[in-house]
């Protein structure tokens, strides 16, 4: 069945809702956050922020690679919903970052006494958002839509190898960002109460994502058939 | 391979007796960085920062300004007249078309650091009569996985609307990180410490090389098929 501009609407609708879900569960991660959760001793209030922002930097990565598996797949099957898949992903990653690169200082002027420092966690991530502005610059620059998929493939998949390395090459500057504490060898250093607060971040954030993604993906589609009916009426 | 390789040198072979012939964008490439590096000298206090504290960092900048500035030209030329068409006909695997303007590319990146390397060190002084072996060894290593990138991305980028503006927003990101260890290295060997304790940075430069060498090869004809 080839889809038509009705099965796009449903899925921009199906977005909408989930991400309108999302957004609530944002809201309601943060009154859980500021109101239900124990300050942090050390940190103060400045620690609640860590609810939102490590949820935003894991969800961000998972994108990255999402979008740099789905492209690699998109090359080798050819199917149009692979690279509406990896663009949309890609999107949602860079607005993901563009959280964590606003958060993280927000919260290191406090707390480090600075707004930016070159820290390996921070460069990374710095790196990943200029890859994704790139990714969406280059798509936006090109006007034949086959140029758009599969240059953005080829580019989804030189990014995603190109990770790795840029966590080798920062790895070794000095820095002072916080060691995980949830997802690290042996048990979580995380209170409960505290684990609990991140763990619905970590859902509330997916919720968000799955439902930009389908937003997303739902206009790409109603793009891509109206570029198609206008190929075929030229 | 045996072929492919052959195909490879012909391709690498056209392309420089094409810029031979013409020597429009090796040349302004060269300017260019002799230009940065005048450039480079003017925006510093020069009361205040010592030239040899800035070297690692102004030779870094200007082989990744000028080699983005080199690179642009290796899609661009094939524009014209449709010529890329043509390469596209012959029976050529995409594989073996890749590495021919890959190294063509390198020759040209190779030329524009040779004019600027003598120039660096005669415009900051720098002395690299113990360190010559071991910068040469950085410069080669770094450039080899960058121009590998920017090969594919110059590629792609003549297709788009602005190629010369596009393509440092996409190699930026994948320049710096061996620019990173290059520049550690570097500063360094100048500051005379040995080669044998570069050995991590310049790992880490062979490991790119090999993988955004290797990568392309296998993804070319997506740049190029239409």
């Amino acid at each position: 069945m080839t889809p038509d501009l009705s099965q796009a609407r449903a899925i921009i609708r199906r977005g909408r809702a989930l991400t309108a879900l999302g957004l609530a569960g944002v809201a309601g991660l943060m009154a859980l956050a500021v109101a239900f959760t124990p300050v942090e001793v050390r940190q103060g209030a400045a620690q609640k922020i860590f609810y939102v922002h490590v949820p935003s930097a894991v969800w961000a990565e998972i994108a990255v690679i999402l979008t740099g598996l789905t492209s690699a797949l998109y090359l080798w099957l050819g199917d149009r919903r692979l690279d509406r898949f990896a663009l949309a992903s890609a999107e949602v990653a860079a607005v993901l970052c563009a959280v964590v690169l606003a958060t993280g200082p927000i919260w290191g002027k406090p707390i480090w006494g600075t707004w930016w420092t070159w820290d390996g966690r921070l460069t990374l991530t710095l790196f990943l958002f200029f890859l994704l502005l790139g990714y969406h610059s280059l798509r936006a620059a090109l006007r034949e839509p086959a140029d758009r998929a599969r240059f953005g493939a080829v580019l989804g998949i030189m990014a995603m190898v190109l990770v790795p390395f840029i966590h080798l090459s920062v790895i070794l500057w000095p820095g002072l960002h916080p060691e995980p504490m949830v997802l690290k060898p042996g048990a979580p250093s995380l209170p409960w109460v505290m684990l609990r607060t991140l763990l619905v971040g970590f859902g509330v954030v997916g919720v968000l994502y799955v439902g930009l993604v389908s937003l997303r993906y739902g206009i790409e589609l109603a793009r891509d058939l109206r570029e198609d009916a206008d190929a075929a009426h030229a | 391979m045996r072929e492919a390789l052959r195909l490879a040198w012909v391709i690498m072979v056209k392309d420089v007796r094409l810029e031979l012939r013409t020597r429009t964008s090796l040349l302004s490439a060269a300017v260019f960085a002799a230009l940065v590096l005048i450039v480079f000298n003017f925006a510093r206090d020069p009361t205040a920062v010592a030239t040899i504290d800035l070297a690692p960092s102004v030779l870094w900048i200007t082989i990744a300004f000028a080699s983005v500035v080199a690179m642009n030209r290796a899609f661009t030329v094939e524009r014209e007249n449709a010529a890329l068409d043509g390469l596209l006909l012959a029976p050529v695997p995409r594989g073996a078309l890749y590495l021919g303007k890959y190294l063509a590319n390198l020759v040209f990146v190779f030329v524009v650091e040779a004019v600027a390397l003598p120039l660096f060190v005669l415009f900051f002084n720098v002395d690299l009569s113990r360190a010559l072996g071991g910068v040469l060894l950085t410069v080669v290593l770094a450039t080899a996985g960058f121009v590998a990138v920017g090969t594919v991305f110059s590629a792609m980028v003549v297709r788009t609307r602005f190629a010369e503006l596009m393509l440092p927003v996409l190699l930026l990101p994948f320049l710096v990180p061996p620019l990173i260890r290059a520049a550690e290295a570097t500063s360094r060997l100048l500051a005379g410490r040995p080669l044998s304790e570069q050995a991590d940075a310049l790992t880490f430069l062979a490991l790119y090389d090999v993988v955004f060498v290797t990568l392309p090869m296998l993804i070319f004809s997506a740049v190029v098929d239409e």
